[in-house]
């Protein structure tokens, strides 16, 4: 018996790169031929490698199998020959000799191009986070099904769905022109942003799923950086704000998963790697002189890094949050610049301008005036909790709030 | 001491199984036949390629496949040796590959002149 130890995520990596080869090769439309494939080259090595062991070069071992398959299923299924035939203008001779580009340059532009296929406009966003989850992180039913707290033949036929659609819009696997890259990008980043925020953000999730989205989004965004001309403010922005809060997962959650709130959290849990990464990214978007929605949130979150409770910080931070407000308003941004604002003009003020706000089907509104009359009217404080208790959902949150209540 | 081969098949996992929890069973796979390997039960094992698989009939007629509506294919097999079909088929309970559901191992008596 030989060597055992596989790569960690082997064939996970493997798989999102096979197939966006594959299916970029044949045309969104044989995109399920290219998943068989890739599994069948998955299952020959669960097959083989136990008895055999795991080959020298396990990477090359697949490449040669899956360019196998490929001739294979050529010669085996006459109809699919010659839709390739057709759309790769070789001859029958020439496809012959015709072997699947599995070079690294190859590899990275058909994941990028994947990533702009799955993330196109004619599918909506969470058919676009469930077949980028599939097709370029790997995940199965069940990991996707998990992540949206679904079940398999939902996702089944939501993917099912979207593939449809892509067929039927006759998407090319490409980057789309100059003139339409940067509207496309921004569908890109959003989906990414939507994927982390799913990991991040939902309270309902086991801890080990929030990770892993949240690195997958990551994953997502370094095609973007790898390639000249999808790294761009935005995209550098993105990164940032996610590299800064991702830095605070581990922070932000207890044993029996509860949400551990900014203020109580141990800095020491910090991840000081991903705060570096972050402040580079940031730097780096800087450089292009212009703002984005992305870059004021990254700003912010690289001031609640700062683990020091200045003016300063909240002066800059309530800055941001001014300027946000105007570009993208939502009543959390709003109820956060109003936390600022009470870190620099003190709770009085804060109040007048949340009491404008009126809120009233807001749990967060409820929590953060009683969090700035905390310290004035400790009833009136607890009669909001009392509120935000009523109002919110997860049972997480009233976790958190109850504990709140019986501390006053 | 006798042999026995045991036969994995498997249903198409295409499209259900992830790529890692394919990676996870090969670990297993490779911790089973570890296992048995340790106790010198094991004989050797291998899989099966399915492409290029053809099917001769009785007319000596050579049809490819069997491709289509099976749905369960031949994986591979491993040989071990055993006192017993009991001991063999004690053996096969540990591999991965019962975990999918619909999958079978087959243990049959390799027969000795």
């Amino acid at each position: 018996m030989k060597n055992n130890d596989i790569i960690p995520n082997l064939f996970k990596t493997e798989y999102s790169k096979l197939v966006a080869v594959l299916a970029k090769t044949f045309g969104i439309n044989h995109i399920e031929v290219a998943e068989d494939l890739v599994s069948e080259t998955f299952v020959l090595a669960l097959d083989t490698w136990p008895y055999q062991g795991v080959p020298v070069n396990p990477t090359a071992w697949l490449y040669t199998v899956a360019k196998n398959k490929v001739k294979n299923h050529l010669n085996r299924d006459s109809i699919f020959k010659d839709k390739i035939i057709e759309r790769i203008k070789l001859s029958e001779q020439q496809l012959n000799e015709f072997s699947i580009d599995l070079t690294d340059k190859n590899i990275a532009d058909s994941q990028l191009q994947m990533l702009f296929t799955i993330c196109h406009p004619s599918i909506s966003s969470e058919a676009q986070i469930s077949l980028a989850l599939r097709i370029l992180c790997g995940f199965g039913l069940d990991e996707i099904a998990n992540a949206f707290l679904s079940n398999k033949e939902t996702i089944h036929k939501r993917l099912q769905r979207a593939k449809s659609k892509l067929k039927s819009e006759n998407i090319e696997i490409e980057m789309p022109d100059d003139i339409e890259l940067s509207a496309r990008l921004n569908t890109v980043l959003h989906t990414i942003y939507l994927l982390f925020s799913e990991g991040y953000y939902s309270e309902s999730h086991e801890s080990i799923i929030r990770k892993e989205l949240c690195v997958e989004a990551l994953n997502l965004g370094y095609f973007l950086i790898n390639n000249p001309s999808t790294n761009t403010h935005s995209t550098n922005a993105l990164m940032s704000l996610m590299c800064f809060q991702s830095s605070r997962l581990e922070a932000r959650q207890q044993k029996n998963d509860t949400t551990i709130l900014y203020e109580n959290q141990n800095k020491e849990l910090w991840d000081q790697e991903l705060i570096e990464k972050g402040f580079h990214y940031l730097q780096q978007a800087s450089k292009w002189k212009i703002g984005s929605k992305y870059y004021l949130e990254a700003s912010i979150a690289y001031w609640y890094t700062v683990d020091l409770e200045s003016l300063d910080k909240w002066g800059n931070i309530l800055k941001l949050y001014d300027a946000l407000v105007t570009i993208d308003y939502s009543p959390i941004i709003a109820l956060n610049r109003i936390f600022a604002l009470s870190k620099v003009q003190g709770n009085l003020i804060a109040l007048q301008e949340a009491e404008k706000m009126n809120l009233k089907n807001n749990h967060f509104y409820f929590v953060l005036l009683a969090e700035l009359y905390k310290s004035i009217d400790s009833n009136r404080a607890k009669d909001y909790l009392q509120k935000a208790y009523t109002l919110c959902k997860t049972k997480t949150e009233k976790e958190m709030l109850r504990k709140q209540i019986e501390k006053l | 001491m006798k042999e026995f081969i045991l036969i994995f098949r498997h249903e198409n996992v295409n499209g259900k199984v992830s790529p890692e929890q394919m990676q996870t069973w090969m670990k297993q796979q490779m911790d089973w036949v570890g296992t048995i390997a340790a106790q010198n039960k094991f004989v050797g094992g291998t899989g099966l390629l399915f492409d290029n698989a053809k099917v001769v009939d009785h007319k000596k007629l050579i049809t490819n496949g069997p491709f289509g509506d099976i749905k369960e294919t031949l994986g591979g097999y491993v040989i071990v040796r055993a006192e017993s079909a009991e001991e063999a088929a004690e053996f096969a309970k540990g591999t991965p590959i019962l975990q999918g559901e619909g999958n079978t191992v087959e243990v049959r008596e390799i027969v000795k002149h």
